[in-house]
């Protein structure tokens, strides 16, 4: 091993190629796209948002407008193309201004509960000791009660309402994430590469921030997309409870139980919100098991 | 103490807890370094080898502050770095630095290596704008990377290119030591000895002091000026390098000897083989650690600890049976 220091280390220089460096997104989005469920659930969630968005665009009613004269109407009607509502709303302006609703605090809810639960994971997953002893067993007291059940309890305790079913189904969601990213920068902490940038002085927050958080999205990705479902049911069942949503609003969750009781009479009432909710969460499960072996590409055995 | 001594390790210890009891105290440790001193002088590559678990790495950890120790200090040039807080403990981080075994877990894989060598330029506000590019060019060539696949990811690269980008992140900062973790025993024996010329290279060029850790003596030999060697969380035998293969003193250390390749198979020669396996670092015994496997233990060895003596000028060895007078 004695060798003359004649600059020998050139040696393992790899040649230039003209490769493009693969980075760790572009090859996930590679995977991706090779699942054709999850690009179709992509693709209907995609339509959706799109359809939602440009409701105002697509028709010409107002959501609210009540004609007593046009009640009842079948799917396929004149000038109602899926019929109406008991007090005459076309029931295609309410799906569709309905998904405005759904969808937004689909997303608002998970955003929230995510941001949370990933500031508690980060924190009590780093700094373990005390903190994390007492958070976590705090959190198995809230992950004891029945989802449902406490968010119930949680809207008795701040009245019901849009916005306060939004921010009890959120609660609810949080401990799931901060489970999630605990468990997760648990096993990071101890990497090399944290160690490294310990001993180069960096702050805790960089750390957390530049390098576990990072790391640490894969599982908190999934579990949101497939999360959103998960709130859209519980937002749409909080306003069937009347906890909710309020009528006259266009929300899937009140339109289902607006219509509950005319169900022998005009199924389409409570079966067209029904299904609307049923393809979007569907959608967002598709995506998110398609995302799952996409980041994780050793999980699909 | 003496002057020209740069980093001084006085009693070092770290126990980590084993077994607790439910409310989280400890009721046994594992001694993974127990009460280890030596000192190094500027420039020079101390060796250290011991098997796995002997508490190595742990040791140097503790030298650049990863881990906090249970007991006893690391003076570096004369300061007590545990108790540096702040700016201070900054300060030493430029100045002290690591590098890894593992080539794969030691880079982060979301980062590109350019901005895995830039980290500690930020950190320490060394560059900036398109200072930091040129300067993760040039650390780049220095280690013997093409400067050009700054913008690639760590698992496009080899082993041994990976251990190439760990040296460049932490020679980032101008660190004048730097304790080398088995850097090279997870890579293939060709890319060794490349590396190895590597960090003597750097070593001329820029001054640095090395502590070098390894498990075996072979690769220690090539580049340490002194070898340490430890057993069990202890330092059995520390010496100038070309004595310790010339005149090993104690029974562990001519075991580890005896265990390095000769390349070629005519060659008879008498092997020490070591019979048992090493010891629970958890509570050890009174007496000597080594004195279960030890081919020459007597009565002594199993009831009283043998203490680090120097048996010639800068030859120093803990065993009841060599230099009989001195004891």
């Amino acid at each position: 091993m004695q060798t003359e220091t004649n600059k020998p280390r050139q040696e393992t220089v790899t040649e230039d190629l003209g490769i493009e460096p693969v980075s760790p997104k572009r090859e996930i989005w590679r995977r991706l796209k090779k699942d054709k469920v999850a690009v179709a659930g992509g693709c209907i969630l995609i339509i959706v948002v799109l359809l939602s968005v440009l409701a105002p665009f697509l028709t010409s009613y107002d959501p609210n407008a009540v004609n007593t004269a046009a009640r009842l109407q079948p799917p396929g009607s004149p000038g109602h193309l899926l019929g109406t509502d008991h007090l005459g709303r076309d029931m295609l302006t309410r799906l569709l201004y309905g998904g405005r609703i759904s969808v937004a605090i689909g997303f608002a809810a998970v955003a929230i509960a995510m941001f949370f639960g990933i500031l508690i994971g980060l924190l009590t997953g780093y700094y373990k000791g005390l903190l994390d002893a007492l958070s976590m067993r705090f959190i198995d007291i809230l992950m004891a009660f029945p989802y449902v059940l406490l968010a119930i309890a949680i809207i008795a305790a701040l009245g019901p309402g849009l916005l306060n079913a939004m921010i009890a189904i959120s609660i609810v969601g949080i401990p799931y994430y901060a489970r999630i990213v605990r468990g997760t920068v648990l096993s990071l902490r101890e990497q090399e590469y944290i160690e490294a940038q310990k001993a180069l002085g960096s702050s805790d927050l960089r750390i957390l921030f530049k390098h576990i958080l990072p790391n640490a999205l894969s599982p908190i990705i999934v579990a949101a997309t497939l999360d959103v479902g998960w709130m859209i049911i519980a937002a749409s069942g909080m306003s069937f409870l009347g906890l909710g949503a309020q009528p006259p609003m266009a929300e899937w969750g009140v339109m289902l139980s607006g219509g509950k009781d005319f169900l022998r009479v005009a199924p389409h009432i409570s079966l067209l919100p029904g299904m609307a909710i049923f393809i979007v969460v569907l959608s967002f499960n598709l995506l998110g098991d398609g995302l799952r072996d996409a980041l994780d590409p050793r999980l699909k055995q | 103490m003496n002057e020209k001594y740069y980093l001084e390790i006085n009693d070092l210890k770290k126990y980590f807890p084993a077994r607790q009891n439910f409310f989280g105290r400890s009721r046994s440790w594992l001694k993974a370094v127990d009460g280890v001193s030596f000192r190094l002088t500027r420039g020079e590559t101390m060796g250290l080898v011991g098997e796995s678990g002997c508490g190595k790495s742990t040791l140097g950890r503790l030298i650049i502050n990863l881990l906090t120790p249970t007991g006893g200090e690391v003076l570096f040039e004369k300061q007590n770095i545990f108790q540096f807080t702040g700016e201070q403990k900054k300060e030493m981080r430029r100045k002290m630095q690591i590098i890894f075994q593992d080539p794969y877990g030691s880079l982060n894989p979301r980062m590109n290596i350019g901005e895995i060598i830039a980290e500690p330029l930020h950190i320490h506000n060394l560059a900036r704008g398109n200072g930091v590019h040129r300067r993760v060019r040039e650390l780049l060539d220095h280690v013997g990377l093409n400067p050009q696949h700054a913008d690639r990811y760590p698992h496009e690269f080899s082993g041994g290119q990976r251990q190439r980008i760990g040296i460049a992140r932490a020679l980032a900062v101008e660190p004048e030591l730097i304790i080398c973790d088995e850097p090279v025993s997870a890579l293939d024996v060709s890319i060794q000895s490349q590396v190895l010329n590597l960090l003597k290279d750097l070593q001329q060029e820029l001054g640095l002091t090395y502590l070098f850790i390894a498990h075996g003596l072979n690769v220690v030999k090539h580049v340490s000026t002194t070898v340490g060697v430890m057993y069990l969380g202890k330092l059995v035998e520390i010496t100038g390098g070309d004595e310790l293969y010339r005149n090993p003193l104690h029974p562990y250390t001519k075991a580890l000897l005896s265990a390095i390749p000769i390349p070629d198979p005519r060659l008879k020669r008498e092997r020490v083989l070591l019979s048992g396996d090493v010891q629970s670092p958890i509570d050890p015994p009174p007496g000597c650690r080594f004195c279960a496997r030890c081919p020459a233990a007597v009565e002594i060895c199993s009831r009283e600890e043998p203490i680090l003596l120097e048996y010639s000028k800068g030859h120093h060895v803990a065993c009841h049976l060599i230099g009989g007078d001195a004891r």
